[in-house]
């Protein structure tokens, strides 16, 4: 087994009272995709913002490529390679597509601070920002604000953002959530055009994508891993389906 | 052309403004108050990098006037008028100014900045009214003004006309370009959504850091042309006043495109200057109208335009 590109080390996170992320010990290997599922509240945002360096954790050690990042703010983490979506979709609103894809481009293609060449006509820019939005299906939406871009579309933006930097993982936040039937469809196929390309640690409510997708699934209950597993191990655990699919079958039934 | 069109406003002012001695405006008390709007339409336009630009809103920019002001000043008493001197001078040491205060206010955001700059400037301006040697709370007369190669050029009123629409179509051009820039896409994201700039790995300090420089820079070389333009500096120039008037030319003018500032400052000037010879008790004219154009026109005098295209699809 190759060593893990992102490795969590018995993180802790407490918001007053409550264990939000409690003793998490999880790893994420080049090239895998592993989803994290469990119930509202569980802590999965928590536990990205926390990868991501928007929060700060209690305890415990985050590894990325072998290096000790617990301690690194939110842009140093992300010159990384440590993209991320957000569930809650957050572009520019200001910007057209492109230019938002443009942006995440520009943060790995050298420095930013030119003052004097338009942005908007570098080639070197915009060509992978294009490539990315086509990724996405949203190449004939390159020029429309991104404020007003339907709901779905944005999400896709969204993604297409986060692949724009070439990051090393992919953090994504929910990336179905609330998309069409249709554009579910659309961005589980894109996913699974980036499996093995890149690493990314799915959160995802959606269990038909989740079990179409990971190679490894762990499940967050109360702030606690309390199984990790591949897809068939999960579906089979009784703890899970105790703790998380309870009341009945329908996530493992695959109608989501 | 999309783009050009979005400039044409502005290049059209910039050129109505070169125009104007030819066509009508060319007599002395005209020329001064031409002067004297496109200054002030300098540091608007660099307050509205700041503020259009960066999401900066600073209630300090007129101390920027003031560095460059009193840089003139203090080389005048010691005899110095050279403009390759004065110049770079006035402009370094508003720029100091900018790079000290704004190391430490660009660390506070919202209301925070807005007093924070507040509080700089007020400093700046107190420390101007205790120079004694400068004439205090009084003042200062200048000798003369700046001399470029020893040539008293800047004496002309024409040609002191055409050295501030060269300055004022100078500060356009280079917002500009810092605006459509790799730097100036960072700034703008970094106000649109601070959180997703950072998430791809843009730490927006460095970046609101250098243009709030940059603005200051700005605003030392139109207090350097102010100072000359009035050839008499006191601090009530650079009191809090004067940045809330400039800060109101830019939201006046509009802040989504520079263009605005430039409106807005011309505007703010010329009309102030037309109402206060109609009726000494101008200024609650003046506040009613200001006010009016805050409630009913959401995106400036610039916005105008795109308002009435609205209302004409309705
Ligand atoms: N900033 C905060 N301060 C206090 N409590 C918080 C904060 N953010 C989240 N919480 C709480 O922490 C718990 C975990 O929240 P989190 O958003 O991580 O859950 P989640 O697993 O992502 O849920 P969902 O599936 O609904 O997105 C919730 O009980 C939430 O109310
Ligand atoms: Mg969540």
């Amino acid at each position: 087994m190759t060593d893990p590109l992102l490795s969590l080390r018995n993180l802790r996170k407490r918001f007053g009272g409550l264990a939000v992320t409690d003793d998490v010990s999880l790893d994420v290997a080049p090239g895998e995709i592993h989803a994290v599922i469990g119930p509202n509240g569980a802590g999965k945002t928590t536990l990205i913002n926390e990868i991501s360096g928007v929060l700060r954790v209690d305890g415990g050690r985050i590894e990325f490529g072998g290096r000790d990042i617990t301690g690194l703010s939110m842009p140093r983490r992300a010159r990384l390679g440590l993209a991320r979506s957000f569930q809650i979709t957050s572009v520019v609103p200001a910007f057209t597509a492109l230019e938002n894809t443009a942006l995440a481009v520009q943060a790995g293609a050298g420095s930013s601070f030119r003052f004097f060449r338009p942005a908007a006509l570098e080639r070197r820019l915009n060509e992978p920002a294009l490539a990315a939005l086509d990724q996405v299906g949203l190449a004939g939406r390159a020029h429309t604000p991104a404020g007003a871009m339907s709901h779905g579309e944005k999400r896709q933006l969204e993604l297409a953002i986060a692949l724009a930097t070439q990051p090393r993982l992919l953090l994504l936040d929910e990336p179905l959530a609330g998309a069409g039937p249709e554009e579910t469809e659309r961005l589980i196929g894109i996913l699974r055009g980036l499996k093995s390309r890149y690493a990314i640690l799915l959160v995802e409510h959606d269990m038909q994508a989740v079990f179409a997708l990971a190679d490894r699934i762990s499940v967050l209950v109360y702030g606690r891993v309390i199984a990790t597993g591949e897809p068939d191990a999960i579906r089979g655990n009784a703890e899970v389906r105790a703790a998380y699919l309870g009341e009945d079958d329908i996530p493992l039934a695959g109608a989501a | 052309m999309a783009t050009l069109r979005a400039e044409a406003p502005a290049i059209l002012l910039l050129l109505a403004l070169a125009a104007a001695p030819f066509v009508g405006f060319g007599e002395g008390y005209m020329l001064t108050l031409l002067a004297r709007a496109m200054i002030l339409a300098m540091a608007a336009v660099s307050l509205s990098l700041l503020v259009g630009g960066a999401g900066l809103v600073s209630m300090g920019h007129a101390a920027m006037l003031g560095f460059g002001a009193y840089a003139v000043v203090i080389l005048d008493d010691a005899r110095v008028t050279e403009i390759a001197v004065v110049l770079p001078v006035a402009i370094a040491a508003a720029a100091g100014f900018a790079l000290v205060t704004g190391a430490v206010a660009i660390r506070t955001s919202g209301v925070h900045f807005i007093m924070i700059t507040l509080a700089f400037g007020q400093m700046a301006f107190f420390t101007a009214s205790s120079l004694a040697g400068y004439g205090g709370d009084d003042g200062y007369t200048l000798y003369s003004r700046t001399e470029i190669g020893g040539a008293r050029l800047l004496e002309d009123r024409l040609a002191f006309h055409f050295v501030c629409v060269g300055a004022l179509a100078g500060t356009w051009l280079l917002c500009r370009l810092l605006l459509a820039s790799r730097f100036g896409r960072v700034l703008r994201a970094a106000k649109g959504n601070p959180l997703r700039a950072q998430a791809l790995g843009f730490d927006p300090y460095p970046y609101r850091l250098v243009a709030y420089v940059i603005a200051g820079a700005i605003g030392g070389a139109s207090g350097f042309l102010f100072a000359n333009a009035t050839e008499f500096v006191a601090p009530a120039y650079f009191s809090w006043q004067r940045s809330g008037e400039l800060l109101f030319m830019v939201i006046l003018g509009g802040v989504a495109g520079l263009h605005g500032a430039l409106i807005g400052a011309l505007g703010f000037v010329l009309l102030e200057e037309w109402l206060s010879h109609q009726w000494e008790h101008w200024r609650i004219v003046f506040g009613v109208l200001l006010i009016l154009a805050v409630l009913f026109l959401p995106n400036g005098l610039a916005g105008i335009p795109g308002q009435i295209a609205k209302a004409a699809r309705r």
